[in-house]
């Protein structure tokens, strides 16, 4: 399967007042096309970072940006800014997690949502205008003539991430990235949005990278899985092999975090004790080996290597869960 | 008043047969009802006609989607502002007829713990001057013996004292943030705690710490808690008691355990089905809730989930339900319960 984005050996450096924080590090991820990639880990873990340095979002003489990202062909980090604007919109775009901040407060969605129609694929207005209602609709938004005329504080958290999705995708994107599409959203909305997008991608042809702090969204929306931790790929999958045969005792840890209708009351959850470790100041063994109930002394010693099991599983472990020394 | 298709006289709400009215009830709400006016014309019901009580040493979940009036509810028993009508009886009293004085010291018994765990806590003060505040206003001890209150606060919710006392919140994480606001609840030995989405702006790792921490402050300080959330399997591990909200009105009220295995209500249903299952073998294939609530303003007749609900019939549109018992401890309101 040939990949529609391969990402090698990214890092991503901010200089800030206290020292270097090397916020990703030696990402490599192919994410073959047609297929849904779900990105996880928790705040801080590097997850908007690492989308954002793909797509050369990251801007500022303080960010330094190493490797590789290819996209279709293009070799992005060999492009100019110029070069990689043109393929926003119909190459690849972007949803943000705050669909509220994301849209323009003092603009009508209409306006922003045909700006690319007109900008990209060169449309007259008018087109633009009807194709834009054609877009609300796909979204499932009801009414799209008044959403059209609408500001975004006219609209609930779900309808703007409807508008936001719309804007994404209104110039046939190949890729799609979903920056916590849901996370600020309602349960039943969540699922509302979920459904749409994977109703989409198959309709649109689109691949997606889907971040998330949330195991339980990745399970029924991606084909892989990336773990992140401490600004590092730890493991990589086929989302049911994951979930079936982990390897890293970080994935495991943050799915017995979630809270389960199927757990009797009162069950009291697992945590994972403390807290991300310092970004400007990372030690020199395994990230998570300090939060790590299996951690032993090499753990603390020595950064592990990425290991490949022969079905492609990727993991960055000394101990591996269901390894065999 | 409506006229219930049984003959009876139903209050606007939906009925009052999951109330307990035994002596062991620190917090009863009666016939609650709060309105905002929000144009000459226009008046938002946020909740209508809605009882319920809370008994000593349990923790209430109260669960719905957005504006559902959750939050609005959790505010009017604070009396934040107070209601338009109805009555919140804490220990005996009940403080909607209190005057603005005993109100104030009647306050210091309910305390409440807020969503955004970054932007309740006043950026200016340090973490000693956010615990001391509510210590310092009520005159509770000397100095050192305040001092003394607030590390020994510090130590139960896990923070090291001498590591943060002297921080601003802009210093802290979400997770943080959130047990700086829990031992500031606390301060003040409540015997009420109100929590408003109290994790819901976290992270799942971090989610499941604040989870059990206010399950441990619970037992600790013999805490009677009100949890809300929108999430249900969040409450699933804390509460005693759930209730479903729709729209200002109950739908659902009964034990964690009955209401996730057997709903009885639609609405319940539907918002079981929108967690997310952690696991890609075991994917539902259920229809979804499709839209949103309506507007407050001019809510449906009849049952208020009508309009959402696949089973809905003629009668649900002309004659409100009434909470009935289904189950031991499993009351619902709807014409058409799940069986």
């Amino acid at each position: 399967m040939s990949s529609l984005l391969s990402i090698k050996n990214l890092g991503v450096n901010f200089d800030t007042a206290r020292g270097s924080l090397e916020a990703v590090h030696g990402v490599d991820i192919e994410i073959p096309a047609g297929t849904s990639v779900g990105v996880v880990g928790e705040s801080g873990s590097g997850k908007t970072v690492m989308c954002r340095a793909a797509m050369g979002l990251l801007q500022g003489s303080n960010v330094k940006r190493s490797g590789t990202v290819i996209f279709d062909g293009h070799e992005l980090t060999a492009m100019s800014k110029e070069e990689v604007r043109n393929l926003f919109g119909s190459g690849m775009a972007m949803i943000f997690q705050d669909p509220m901040t994301a849209l323009n407060p003092v603009r009508r969605i209409g306006s922003q949502l045909s700006e690319g129609l007109r900008v990209r694929l060169e449309m007259s207005k008018k087109d633009a205008m009807v194709r834009s209602k054609e877009l609300l609709e796909l979204v499932r938004i009801p009414n799209p003539t008044a959403v059209l005329n609408s500001f975004p504080y006219q609209l609930s958290g779900g309808m703007r991430q409807r508008v936001m999705i719309a804007i994404a995708i209104a110039c046939n994107p190949k890729l799609l990235f979903a920056d916590e599409p849901t996370t600020a959203l309602d349960v039943t909305v969540q699922a509302q949005i979920l459904q749409l997008l994977r109703e989409l991608r198959e309709d649109l042809k689109m691949s997606m990278v889907l971040v998330t702090h949330d195991l339980g969204v990745v399970a029924g929306n991606t084909d892989y899985v990336a773990v992140m931790y401490a600004g590092e790929v730890v493991e990589y999958a086929p989302t049911t092999k994951l979930f079936a045969d982990m390897r890293m005792p970080y994935t495991e840890a943050l799915l017995e975090s979630i809270p389960k209708v199927d757990h009797k009351s009162g069950t009291r959850l697992a945590v994972i004790a403390g807290r991300l470790p310092n970004p400007t100041d990372r030690g020199a063994g395994c990230s998570f080996a300090p939060r790590c109930k299996y951690a032993q002394e090499k753990c603390h010693k020595e950064h592990p290597e990425l290991k490949k099991d022969p079905d492609g599983h990727l993991y960055r472990c000394w101990y591996p869960i269901g390894v065999a020394l | 008043m409506l006229v219930s298709d049984r003959g009876g006289v139903v209050m606007a709400g939906s009925g009052t047969a999951h109330m307990r009215n035994t002596v062991d009830s620190v917090l009863t709400v009666r016939d609650l009802t709060i309105e905002f006016r929000v144009a000459k014309d226009k008046i938002v019901k946020a909740v209508s006609g809605l009882s319920f009580d809370v008994i000593r040493g349990e923790t209430l979940a109260i669960v719905g989607e957005s504006g559902c009036g959750k939050t609005t509810l959790a505010r009017a028993v604070l009396q934040l502002p107070p209601p338009n009508s109805g009555e919140v009886v804490l220990d005996g009293t009940d403080l909607t007829l209190l005057p603005k004085e005993n109100l104030r010291s009647a306050r210091t018994s309910m305390q409440m713990i807020f969503q955004d765990p970054i932007s309740s806590l006043d950026p200016r003060m340090t973490v000693h001057q956010l615990i001391d505040e509510p210590l310092e206003i009520w005159d509770r001890g000397t100095r050192a013996e305040r001092d003394e209150r607030i590390n020994n606060l510090l130590n139960n919710v896990g923070l090291e004292p001498e590591l943060v006392l002297n921080r601003r919140s802009y210093e802290f994480s979400g997770g943080q943030c959130q047990r700086i606001s829990i031992a500031r609840a606390l301060a003040l030995d409540p015997r009420v705690l109100i929590c408003d989405e109290p994790v819901s702006a976290l992270d799942v790792s971090i989610q499941a710490q604040i989870l059990n921490l206010l399950q441990d402050m619970k037992d600790q300080f013999g805490l009677t808690m009100v949890f809300i959330s929108h999430d249900l399997a969040v409450v699933k591990a804390v509460s005693n008691r759930v209730m479903v909200m729709y729209l200002g009105k109950i739908c659902e009220v009964a034990p964690p355990d009955v209401l996730y295995a057997k709903p009885a209500h639609h609405y319940t249903r539907a918002l079981l089905d929108s967690v997310p299952i952690a696991d890609p073998t075991r994917q539902k294939k259920t229809e979804l809730l499709q839209g949103e609530p309506p507007s407050p303003m001019n809510p449906p007749s009849g049952c208020r989930f009508r309009t959402r609900c696949h089973a809905a019939s003629v009668r649900c549109a002309e004659h409100e339900p009434e909470l009935q018992e289904v189950a031991p401890g499993q009351f619902v309101a709807c014409h058409h319960p799940i069986v």
